[in-house]
């Protein structure tokens, strides 16, 4: 009997909790996970958004499988993720560096660097179509850095930054990475005032060059916060799309083509949406099979 | 514990109820659109239309355009469509809509009073969204949609420029044109801009091109898959575009230059000639309001066909079919279409009005655009379309061709692979 009324007691406190925990669990099942199945139901259907769906079994993967555009489009947003991956994080860290140090206007330069990354991506593109204009009126270059490049002698220079498929992809990634170098500065910032300043008197006693308290010091304390702005990099720029629009709309031919491109164009110029839930769902994939792979780095580098 | 599962309870039939009951009649209409310009008009006219029927209109702005879109077709998986709404895409996805249920058939009451509404409006502005008998997509013959104006696409010159590199008449051919273009050119003047970052307006211009060169018949054979890509007369429009990228006609950057640039940069006098929509008058208007130019047909390269301009019904809305107030939502279309409430669109807005009589108010300039209105032709009227994957490789090689990296046989050769693959999956 004591064994039933404890029983009973038990079951009515889990009953308790897990209607606590109901309306979260109703929010993810309706927000994540239906979406999700939905999705991945939808990829394997010919249909145009509305009216009749075809089941058409894996025809949508195995067209995906041959489609070169969408390749040549995963290429491009790599491209931008590698762009990223080294310049961007590079000058964050650069950046973040010199304003970890005693130097004047530290509060000012903080908050300068931190302003791309809060402007919206449309204001971005605008300001740096503005910025990358190739025409000429009146004489003079429209854009500014034409303009800048041929008043300073450097009339050779002068190009159609977007215009031009050797150049365009790699104009994106750079206005890319000048978007979104602020926050890996603040990220790396912030890492970087959580270092003990005793390991740096340490080193300083030891005699340690500069270099060698950066490679001993600095970089092993910073490596998890690294790998965590790595992360953030890879799924921020292989995601990149309002810019590319804002840039080059509906892209310099295929050349400026990323996945996110790719599956609005099929969505909206030839309202394959089954298709476009296939190209999501590979993608997904991929994204996914990436942040494993970059997790398991994060946790060897722990580790050593 | 019971006063928390009662809570839950609640919440959940508060939910269901909310799914599950019906839309009653109500004086309230409710309007999605997605035109900016036209916003703060379409408000005061609902103002107007509640103080004379005490319907009262909310209008919804939901902007730019493919956002729209998106949105329609997210509410219509959803049924939860306004009132009135607009489907800005293909015909079939319209054909789809109607098969769906989701759109009236307004052909009794266009039709009503000896048919006094439809005799109203510009036919080539109800065929847009009208499915005549044996129509192609399998839906019921009738009239689905309300024009509330009429738009078409021309080539626009800046009076000025032209006077300034010594030319005193705009251009008649091709010919013309390109000899106009170098006439501009020494002069320091760019000839030509347009927005063909946008594909639309890319095929718009290159379908004006192609029927002056081959004729319709033979556009549509090439669309069921009875003539090729790599036919000569396809090679020729795209031998167009590789002229105006060869004579330096074209602005720096024009394929990857959004309609919003090309009309800033025609507006601020960067370029001579334009191609642009009817609805442009209000945007130049508003950019620069000294702005003098004038309007022309694409010049034709060809005299054996003639060239067809892009036209119909501008912004078009449907109704609702499984709206209770359907009636409620026609009657305020017709009252919207009306000379009075087209006259104040169209001096308000600067678009060329779906109702004839309103035509006598409208500026010289978009006369100008109506006079072309008798030329045209569009997509949506046409009795097929060709496969979007094809027209996308087909705007997109036009785009290689003016950068200089492939040929027009190559392009063609391209144009040709992706038509294949379509027709051996079935879809033409």
């Amino acid at each position: 009997m004591n064994r039933k009324v404890k029983g009973a007691a038990i079951f009515k406190d889990n009953l308790q909790n897990f209607f606590f925990v109901v309306p979260a669990l109703a929010i993810f099942c309706i927000f994540y996970i239906y979406p999700f199945y939905k999705m991945i139901n939808l990829s394997f259907y010919d249909w145009r958004g509305i009216g009749p769906m075809y089941f058409i079994g894996l025809q949508n993967y195995k067209e995906l499988a041959s489609d070169h555009l969408w390749w040549d489009s995963m290429w491009h947003a790599g491209y931008i993720t590698l762009i990223a991956l080294t310049f961007q994080n590079a000058l964050a860290f650069a950046l973040a560096l010199a304003c970890d140090r005693e130097i004047r206007l530290k509060r000012f330069y903080r908050m300068v660097f931190f302003i791309p990354p809060v402007l919206s991506e449309i204001v971005v593109g605008f300001i740096w179509n503005w910025i990358l204009n190739p025409q000429m009126q009146n004489g003079q270059y429209i854009g500014l850095l034409n303009h800048l490049l041929y008043s300073s002698g450097f009339p050779q220079l002068v190009h159609n930054w977007l215009g031009d498929p050797h150049t365009a992809l790699t104009t994106i990634a750079i206005v890319h990475s000048w978007k979104g170098f602020g926050w890996g500065f603040i990220m790396l910032l912030a890492g970087l005032q959580t270092i003990d300043r005793q390991f740096y008197e340490a080193a300083k006693v030891d005699g340690a060059s500069a270099w060698k308290t950066f490679t001993n010091v600095t970089i092993p304390m910073m490596l998890p916060v690294i790998l965590v702005v790595m992360i953030l990099t890879i799924l921020g720029s292989m995601q990149v799309f309002v810019l590319i629009i804002a840039m080059v709309n509906e892209g310099l031919v295929n050349h400026t083509d990323v996945p996110v491109t790719r599956i609005f164009s099929a969505m909206q110029n030839t309202n394959r949406f089954g298709y476009a839930c296939a190209e999501v769902v590979i993608f997904g994939m991929i994204l996914v099979c990436v942040s494993f792979i970059m997790k398991k780095l994060s946790d060897k580098a722990k580790q050593a | 514990m019971r006063k928390l599962i009662m809570l839950c309870s609640c919440f959940m039939l508060i939910v269901l109820a909310g799914c599950s009951q019906p839309p009653k009649p109500s004086n309230k209409i409710i309007l999605w659109h997605w035109m900016t310009d036209r916003n703060d008009t379409f408000q005061k006219l609902a103002q107007q239309y509640k103080q004379e029927t005490g319907i009262e209109v909310t209008i919804q702005l939901f902007a730019p355009s493919d956002s729209y879109s998106q949105k329609v077709i997210a509410a219509a998986q959803a049924n939860v469509l306004p009132d009135i709404y607009g489907v800005l895409d293909k015909k079939s996805i319209v054909a789809d809509f109607i098969k769906a249920g989701l759109v009236a058939d307004l052909t009794d009451a266009m039709q009503a009073d000896g048919a006094s509404w439809e005799s109203s409006l510009f036919d080539k502005a109800l065929a847009d969204k009208r499915f005549d008998a044996g129509n192609s997509y399998g839906v019921k013959p009738g009239i689905y949609g309300v024009p509330i104006d009429v738009t078409n696409e021309q080539m626009v010159y800046n009076k000025k420029l032209l006077a300034k590199a010594g030319i005193a008449t705009p251009p008649r051919t091709y010919e013309e044109f390109i000899k106009d273009a170098q006439a501009l050119k020494r002069v320091g003047i760019t000839p030509f801009v347009s927005g063909w970052g946008e594909l639309w307006l890319l095929d718009c211009f290159a379908s004006n091109y192609a029927f002056n060169i081959m004729g319709e018949e033979k556009i549509f054979a090439t669309y069921r898959g009875q003539v090729k890509y790599t036919d000569s007369d396809w090679i020729k429009v795209f031998n167009v575009f590789a002229e105006l990228r060869n004579k330096g006609v074209l602005i720096d950057g024009i394929v990857t230059k959004g309609n919003k640039y090309a009309e800033q940069d025609f507006a601020l006098e960067r370029a001579a000639f334009a191609f642009n929509g009817s609805w442009s008058v209000n945007v130049y208007h508003d950019m620069n309001p000294s702005l003098d130019y004038g309007v022309i047909p694409p010049p034709p390269v060809s005299t054996l066909h003639p060239l067809k301009i892009w036209g119909s019904a501008g912004s078009t809305f449907v109704v609702n079919a499984g709206s209770p107030n359907k009636d409620k939502a026609i009657a305020f279309l017709k009252w919207l279409t009306t000379k009075e409430q087209q006259v104040v669109l169209a001096q308000e807005t600067n678009n060329l009005p779906s109702n004839k009589e309103a035509l006598s108010v409208i500026s010289p300039i978009l006369e100008e655009f109506a006079k072309g209105m008798d030329q045209s032709t569009h997509p949506n009227i046409w009795p097929l379309n060709e496969d979007p994957s094809v027209s996308e490789a087909f705007d997109k090689g036009i785009q290689d061709i003016i950068i200089g990296e492939k040929t027009q046989e190559q392009v063609a050769q391209d144009v040709q692979k992706v038509k294949d693959f379509q027709m051996a999956k079935g879809n033409h």
